[in-house]
């Protein structure tokens, strides 16, 4: 009786290694290819990055250039679900946050919200957030006020509980 | 057989699993180092831990090279994370499969000059690409080369992946040692303690390998990774159990694999044969037909279809047989219909088209809802295709050439609208910029007119520290007065008045404007100096405005000229991009066609031999049925001659039908045979529960 259950676990298992098709797909064939794909990934992400630096450079010039980051404070139970900007009285962003991508600020990964162009000197920012604490929902808006130098001006717009912070880097 | 169970073992063994955790804890500890000082970093991690690789590593790659293309890169905020960054990068390009990238990166960091427990963590991740490209001898090369101190996050990933290492390159002792030092490691749970039963077994030792998986089968997790973990080492155990004849141990083991889990269609099969080998085959049909209702794309239930019928046949209920081996038989049919369907549909291109959907993108199931897609054929199997390391590497692949080719595809039309930017501020600043030039070089010979002006009068007043020169700050009343005064001298000496009166009157004159000069010298002075701050502030105010104008009217030109040779570059390169992109896109689509018809046709080919089994099995199981009933007639047949020989009035007593007892008896037997299943599928389902 063994035998023959031995006998049915052979025959089907054998099947499962057994080949017939007439074109067949090799290692090697695999990993040329392989070696190709990673060589043309490496290209466009050069591309990619002269097309980041030209971008910078034609649509945001570093005198005018300000960009405004999100991020949330670390071990904070605050959870965002959108965030709207304003500055200077006109609405410049809003973001709808996905799952994957509080998981993300909760990492600690910033976000990049706008990069637009302004004058040097001061400027408003009004900064609009929906989100959750310990499950209640929590709709705050603050006003600050942020100072472009001759450089480029990046923002923070640091998330938590207690409220937001807002910082000139 | 021993071979097969051995290549299941070692499937099993060294699945991506373990690896794959390993990894993506490192990846998370990104930051552990410290708090961000660079926005741009916290951007490539915010795309890394969404998985969007390409956008990490794209970002990450433009900072790092601002970053070394500066003059003073110390001053840059990045770096102070210009480790962790070289790492990430590498660490990005392995997840998103550019391994020999990611190589080389790593290895420009172990041969630069870093400290000791970055080369360490360097020497830690260059070794693990090894492993993972399947390189066991180039890894294990590598991690020896680790000397002194490792870093701390890595003090346990490093001993596991050692062992890893170790277990590829036959050094089972030596990984067993490591193994059993991080066992009770916590992030590792699970993972250790199975590898260490696998290295256990490779070195031959077979008793404490039962031992070890028997104690990995047992942990408590709520965590599901290490539950699968766990269900691994039983369904492990419980095949090398049967393979060594130990059916009743095995099946101890296989029925711990959880219902629901990755591993339960094939610990229910191996229950069942674990029963059957005992000669239980009313037990072995208490997982076999709960197999049996699942997925019919799975190996393990189209396996079952006959495991099921056959145990009934072996409990002499062949019709019952006869029928499961008739249902077996259609389910066969159709699903050899459903495979040519699916690789009809493969070869029409629609596999392909149907994987990179968009909508999939968002969806962390998306395997599985697009096998439930109405009338998609071509995904029906995909799930089962998935399992195959190759396919996935290759369908990962064939994903990322069809994002590349969409983002050139975009880029390509980015370039159209900069010239266009280009073309409208060229036309805004060409007329205007010739006249804001003059504007600017008259104003400018004037600023700088002033400010030599301003440059004098401060030398002069360094100067009259020194030496005081009243004379300097006298007003300009008080200069017109001395002016008047001196004419006033020259004509009374040429008209030769000499009248005492009027020359005294002209001394005294003389005289008093001097004395409130001189008097007054040091106030005139403080106010200056206090002047002269105020006219800085004005000068520092001009240069303001005309440094601002400066940088505004070279932003102008800077807008619209110079691009060209850039833009015509970088027009050339997505070009040539994609077309190799298309080119390769098609080849990989091309494989992974191939092979998934390859699976299909073998798994076809399967069935078809099922078919022939089935059809076997069926014939062979009316046989007996029919065979069974004849002889019970001719028992009754006999007895009822008996009984009429031996009681001569007995016509008249009611005719028995034998095909009723007959039945009656199969449907008793079938009876008691579901009840018993029923029973025993109630007491497994309680001990999982447990």
């Amino acid at each position: 009786m063994k035998i023959q259950i031995r006998l049915v676990l052979l025959f089907t298992l054998s099947l499962m290694l057994s080949t017939v098709s007439a074109e067949q797909v090799t290692k090697e064939q695999i990993k040329g290819l392989d070696e190709q794909v990673q060589d043309i990934k490496k290209d466009v992400l050069g591309i990619s990055s002269e097309l980041n630096q030209l971008e910078e450079k034609l649509l945001f010039p570093s005198n005018t250039q300000v960009s405004i980051f999100v991020s949330l404070e670390k071990d904070t139970s605050f959870q965002p679900d959108a965030v709207q900007l304003k500055l200077n009285e006109k609405d410049i962003a809003h973001h709808i946050y996905s799952f994957k991508e509080v998981e993300a600020l909760l990492a600690g990964g910033v976000q990049r919200i706008y990069t637009g162009n302004v004058r040097t000197g001061d400027h408003s920012v009004e900064v609009s957030v929906i989100g959750n604490t310990g499950g209640s929902k929590k709709t705050r808006t603050s006003t600050h006020t942020i100072t472009k130098g001759v450089g480029p001006q990046f923002v923070e717009i640091r998330l938590s509980g207690s409220g937001v912070e807002v910082k000139n880097w | 057989m021993r071979s097969l169970l051995v290549v299941l073992f070692f499937v099993l063994a060294t699945g991506n699993g373990v690896t794959a955790f390993a990894a993506e804890k490192i990846s998370r500890e990104a930051l552990s180092s410290g708090e961000l000082k660079d926005l741009y970093f916290g951007e490539a991690l915010f795309y890394a831990y969404q998985g969007e690789y390409f956008e990490a590593i794209s970002r990450l790659d433009t900072e790092l090279i601002q970053y070394y293309g500066l003059d003073e890169p110390d001053l840059n905020s990045l770096y102070y994370h210009i480790d962790n960054a070289e790492f990430s990068v590498g660490d990005f390009e392995l997840y998103y499969r550019m391994h020999d990238r990611a190589g080389r990166a790593i290895k420009a960091v172990i041969e630069g000059n870093v400290e000791e427990k970055v080369r360490n963590e360097a020497i830690y991740r260059l070794a693990k690409i090894y492993y993972q490209k399947q390189q066991p001898l180039n890894a294990l090369h590598t991690i020896e080369k680790l000397a002194g101190e490792t870093p701390e996050k890595i003090q346990y990933e490093e001993p596991f992946l050692r062992a890893q290492i170790y277990i590829e390159t036959g050094k089972f002792s030596d990984a067993i040692n490591l193994l059993k030092n991080i066992e009770k490691e916590e992030s590792l749970q699970g993972y250790s303690g199975y590898n260490l039963g696998v290295a256990m077994f490779q070195s031959g030792n077979e008793q404490d390998g039962i031992l070890q998986l028997d104690k990995v089968g047992q942990i408590k997790s709520s965590d599901e990774r290490v539950q699968a973990m766990r269900d691994k080492a039983n369904l492990v155990l419980g095949f090398r159990l049967l393979e060594a004849g130990q059916p009743a141990k095995a099946k101890q083991y296989l029925q711990r694999v959880r219902l629901a889990g990755p591993f339960s269609n094939k610990a229910l099969l191996g229950t069942g044969w674990a029963a059957a080998a005992n000669g239980e085959y009313d037990r072995a049909l208490v997982p076999w037909t709960m197999l049996a209702k699942r997925n019919i794309t799975d190996r393990s239930v189209q396996e079952v279809l006959l495991g099921v019928p056959y145990a009934y046949g072996k409990l002499d209920i062949y019709g019952k047989a006869a029928i499961l081996y008739g249902q077996a038989l259609e389910s066969y049919s159709n699903e050899i219909e459903r495979l040519d369907a699916s690789i009809a549909s493969i070869r029409q291109g629609k596999f392909l088209k149907a994987v990179i959907r968009e909508e999939l993108k968002k969806d962390k199931l998306w395997l599985v809802h697009l096998r439930e897609l109405p009338e998609t054929p071509e995904t029906y199997y995909l799930t089962e295709m998935m399992a195959s390391h190759d396919f996935q590497e290759s369908l990962k692949n064939y994903f990322d050439l069809a994002e590349l080719e969409k983002k050139l595809e975009e880029w390509g039309r980015y370039l159209g609208a900069y010239e266009e930017v280009i073309k409208i501020r060229g036309a805004y600043y060409e007329p205007l910029l010739p006249e804001i030039e003059t504007q600017f070089r008259a104003l400018d010979s004037k600023m700088k007119l002033r400010i030599e002006q301003r440059d004098k009068l401060d030398k002069r007043l360094k100067k009259m520290l020194i030496s005081p020169r009243p004379d300097f700050l006298a007003t300009a009343d008080e200069r017109i007065i001395l002016q008047r005064i001196a004419e006033l001298e020259s004509k009374l000496k040429e008209q030769g008045v000499v009248d005492e009166k009027t020359l005294h009157r002209v001394a005294r004159l003389k005289g008093v404007t001097t004395w409130n000069i001189n008097i007054e010298y040091h106030d005139r002075f403080t106010q200056a100096v206090e002047h002269l701050a105020e006219l800085d502030e004005h000068v520092e105010r001009l240069k303001e405005i005309y440094n601002s104008f400066v940088r505004t009217r070279q932003a102008a030109t800077q807008s619209y000229k110079g691009y060209e040779k850039g833009l015509t570059r970088l027009r050339i390169k997505i070009r040539d991009a994609l077309g190799k992109v298309k080119v390769l896109m098609a080849r990989q689509g091309h494989m992974i066609e191939v092979m998934a018809i390859n699976e299909l046709e073998q798994r076809r080919q399967r069935l078809e031999e099922y078919q022939v089994k089935a059809r076997f099995a069926m014939a062979e199981s009316y046989d007996r049925a029919t065979k069974a009933k004849q002889e019970q007639q001719k028992l009754k047949d006999a007895e009822r001659v008996k009984q009429q020989s031996q009681a001569p009035g007995a016509e008249q007593s009611p005719a028995v039908n034998p095909g009723q007892t007959s039945d009656k008896n199969s449907a008793k037997d079938t009876g008691q045979a579901e009840q018993a299943a029923q029973q025993v599928q109630e007491q497994q389902e309680t001990s999982v529960a447990q």
